[in-house]
C-alpha cells in the first residue's frame, strides 16, 4: 500500500506505517527523551558515589554501577531538609486553604449572585493575575517588614494567594456556569437561603473543580520561589526550593550529589501528588486557558 | 387562566420567620459584597497596595532600614546611564523573544503530534506535563548540573561519545553560550504549558472542516494554514500573552543557574531589581527597575485583550 500510486487519497498514504513512524514517533520519542532527560539524569547523579560522579573516564555516566544512599542520608540527615519540607507543606496548605475559601465565595458572587458590575470585577480579577511576583516582591518585603511578618511563614501564607486566588477564580467561575441554574431556583423555591444553595448544592456539585483549584494551588505555592527568598532569612523557615539553593550550594565546590538528590526529594512529591490527579491537572490548565 | 387561582390555598403550617441576621444574608447584594469582601481584602492588599507602593517607591530613595523621601525620576536618569541596567533590558527583551518562539514551534508541533491518534496518549500527556509541575528552581539546579563546565552530559556526549569536538563546551562561562543555554533551560520548562493549551484548543475543532477540506483536495499544510491555524488563533494569543508576560518576568531559572554572570551579561530586569534591591539594600532603585517592565506588562495584556475580543466575536457569544 505503501507504494502505490499518486491516485491513493491522502488519508491511505497519512496511514503508511514507514511515514508515521518518521512523522509521529521519532520527534515524539525525541521530545520525551529531552523532556524526561534531566529528571533521569538528577536521578543517576544522586544515587553515585563522588568517585564515579566526577570520573566521566572508566566509569559510563549514563548509569549508575555501584548506587549509594550517601547523598540522601547526608540530606536528610545532615541538613535540615526535614523541617523544609515540613514548613513548604505548612505554607502550601495554608495558602491553598485560605485561596480556595476567598476565590470560591468570590467566584459565587461574580458568576451567581450576578451584581451590576459583577463582569467588572471578574474582569479586575483576571488582570491582577497579569501581575507578576517580579515586579511586587520589592514593596511587599517592605510591607512584610512593617507588618512584623519578616522571616515568618505566615506572610508567605497571606501573600501566595495574590497569584492564587485570580486564577482559582477564574477556574470555579467556568464551573459554575456549567451547573445549571435551574437547580439553584428550585431550591430558591423551596426556601432555602442563598447561602444554604451554595453550601448544599453549588459546592458539592463543584467539588471536581474545587478539586482541580485546590491541587493547582498547591503545586503553585509549593514552586514558589521569589517571595520566599526574599521574605525568609533562617534556615529553619525556608521552603525547599529557597533552602537548596541557598543553604546547599556553599563555597566553591558544589556538592553535586546532594544537590541533586535535595531537588530530587523536593521535586518527588509534587510528582507524586501529581500522579494521582493528571486529570485534574489538564483540566484545570487548560480551563483557566480557555476561560 | 385565572380560574385555576381562583380558591386559595391555606398552608397548614407556617413557615418560621428567619431572624434578621440570616435574612440579611440572604439579600442578594450584600450577600455578593460578602462574598467578594475576602478576595478582594486579600488581591487589595497585597497586590492593588504594593504595586502603588513599588511605583512610589521607584521615585524615591529607600534603602532598607529607612524609609526614603521623594527624589523624582533621579533613579531613573541614574539607570538611563547605567550600562548594566540597558543590558538587563537587552537581555529580557532577547531572552523573551527567542524562548517564547522556541516554546511556541515546539510546542505547536508537540500538540500536532498529540493530536493524532496514538496508543498510551494519556500517559505520554502527563509525562510532558512533568517539567512544568515539577519546581522551577529544581530542576534550573539540574540543568546548572547540565551545563556544568567539566562534567557536563552535554560535552561527554559531543566529545567522548560522537567526537565532534575536542574540548569540553563552556556553557556558562561566557556572555552568549551562557545567554542561549539560560534561553533553552526556559524553553524546556515552556513547552508543557503551550503544547497542552495548545492541544485542548486543537481538540475543540471541528473533524467535519477537515473532511471538508479533503473532498475539496486540500493538502495537509493548506489544512494546517486554512483552517487549523485560524481556528487555534484565539487560545494562541491568550496563552502567549501569558507566557510573555512570565518570561519577560521570570527570576527563577536566571537566579538558579546564573544570577547575572558572567559579567551581568544575563541579567534579567528582574534579577536585577533583586539583586540592586534586597542583598544591595537600593530598594527605591530596585523598584525603578521593576517598575521599568510595567509598560512591557501593559502591552502584553492588550493585546491579550484583543485575543479575547476576537475570540467571542469568532464564536458568536454574547456579550456575557
Amino acid at each position: 500500500m505503501s507504494n502505490a500510486s499518486t491516485a491513493v487519497p491522502e488519508t491511505m498514504q497519512w496511514d503508511s506505517r514507514a511515514r508515521r513512524m518518521v512523522m509521529l514517533w521519532v520527534p515524539l520519542g525525541c521530545f520525551l527523551l529531552i523532556l524526561l532527560f534531566p529528571f533521569y539524569w538528577m536521578t543517576v547523579t544522586s544515587f553515585k558515589p563522588d568517585g564515579e560522579l566526577y570520573d566521566f573516564a572508566t566509569h559510563n555516566p549514563f548509569w549508575v554501577t555501584s548506587p549509594t544512599l550517601a547523598h540522601i542520608r547526608k540530606l536528610l540527615f545532615e541538613t535540615a531538609y526535614p523541617q523544609w519540607l515540613w514548613t513548604t507543606m505548612l505554607v502550601a496548605v495554608g495558602a491553598t486553604v485560605l485561596s480556595l475559601f476567598a476565590s470560591t465565595l468570590a467566584a459565587y458572587a461574580i458568576q451567581r449572585l450576578r451584581f451590576r458590575g459583577s463582569q467588572y470585577v471578574g474582569l479586575a480579577i483576571y488582570l491582577a493575575y497579569l501581575v507578576p511576583p517580579s515586579i511586587l516582591f520589592i514593596p511587599l518585603a517592605t510591607m512584610v517588614v512593617q507588618l512584623g511578618l519578616f522571616d515568618s511563614p505566615l506572610a508567605l501564607i497571606l501573600v501566595y494567594p495574590t497569584f492564587l486566588v485570580p486564577f482559582c477564580t477564574w477556574l470555579l467561575i467556568g464551573y459554575f456556569k456549567s451547573i445549571p441554574y435551574e437547580l439553584e431556583e428550585c431550591a430558591l423555591i423551596d426556601g432555602a437561603t442563598r447561602l444554604q444553595i451554595l453550601r448544599r448544592i453549588t459546592l458539592p456539585l463543584a467539588v471536581p473543580g474545587l478539586i482541580s483549584a485546590g491541587i493547582f494551588s498547591f503545586t503553585l505555592s509549593w514552586n514558589e520561589f521569589i517571595y520566599a527568598l526574599a521574605f525568609i532569612q533562617s534556615s529553619e523557615n525556608k521552603t525547599v526550593p529557597v533552602a537548596i539553593l541557598t543553604e546547599l550550594v556553599t563555597g566553591d565546590v558544589y556538592q553535586w550529589g546532594a544537590l541533586m538528590a535535595g531537588s530530587l526529594l523536593g521535586s518527588l512529591p509534587v510528582a507524586i501528588f501529581y500522579s494521582f490527579f493528571v486529570d485534574y491537572y489538564v483540566s484545570s490548565l487548560t480551563g483557566a486557558v480557555k476561560e | 387562566m385565572s380560574v385555576t387561582t381562583a380558591a386559595p390555598l391555606h398552608w397548614s403550617k407556617a413557615r418560621p420567620r428567619p431572624g434578621a441576621l440570616v435574612r440579611l444574608f440572604d439579600h442578594r447584594l450584600f450577600l455578593a459584597m460578602a462574598c467578594l469582601l475576602p478576595a478582594a481584602g486579600l488581591l487589595l492588599v497585597f497586590l492593588t497596595y504594593p504595586l502603588g507602593l513599588g511605583i512610589w517607591m521607584a521615585f524615591t530613595d529607600t534603602t532598607i532600614g529607612r524609609s526614603g523621601v521623594w527624589v523624582g525620576l533621579e533613579n531613573f536618569e541614574y539607570l538611563a546611564s547605567d550600562p548594566i541596567f540597558w543590558n538587563a533590558v537587552f537581555y529580557s527583551v532577547f531572552y523573551t523573544g527567542i524562548a517564547t518562539f522556541g516554546k511556541f514551534a515546539l510546542g505547536l508541533w508537540l500538540a500536532l503530534l498529540m493530536n493524532q491518534h496514538m496508543p498510551f496518549k494519556s500517559l505520554i500527556r502527563a509525562i510532558i506535563l512533568l517539567p512544568w509541575i515539577v519546581p522551577t528552581v529544581l530542576s534550573a539546579i539540574a540543568f546548572w548540573w547540565i551545563f556544568d563546565p567539566q562534567f557536563s552530559i552535554i560535552s561527554y556526549v559531543f566529545v567522548q561519545v560522537l567526537g565532534w569536538r575536542e574540548t569540553n563546551i563552556n556553557f556558562l562561562g561566557s556572555e552568549w553560550p551562557a545567554r542561549f543555554s539560560l534561553i533553552a533551560a526556559n524553553i524546556w520548562r515552556g513547552i508543557p504549558f503551550v503544547a497542552i493549551s495548545l492541544l485542548a484548543g486543537l481538540q475543540t475543532i471541528s473533524p467535519s472542516l477537515y473532511e471538508a477540506a479533503l473532498l475539496d483536495g486540500a493538502s495537509s499544510w493548506q489544512r494546517f494554514r486554512f483552517i487549523t491555524f485560524p481556528m487555534l488563533m484565539p487560545i494562541l494569543a491568550i496563552v502567549m500573552t501569558f507566557s510573555i508576560i512570565f518570561t519577560f518576568t521570570d527570576f527563577q531559572l536566571v537566579y538558579a543557574i546564573t544570577r547575572g554572570g558572567p559579567v551581568n551579561s544575563t541579567h534579567l530586569l528582574a534579577t536585577l531589581a533583586f539583586q540592586r534591591g534586597i542583598p544591595g539594600g537600593q530598594l527605591g532603585e530596585g523598584a525603578a527597575i521593576a517598575v521599568s517592565m510595567i509598560p512591557f506588562l501593559v502591552f502584553a495584556t492588550l493585546f491579550s485583550y484583543f485575543g479575547l475580543a476576537r475570540r467571542k466575536w469568532q464564536q458568536g457569544e454574547g456579550n456575557d
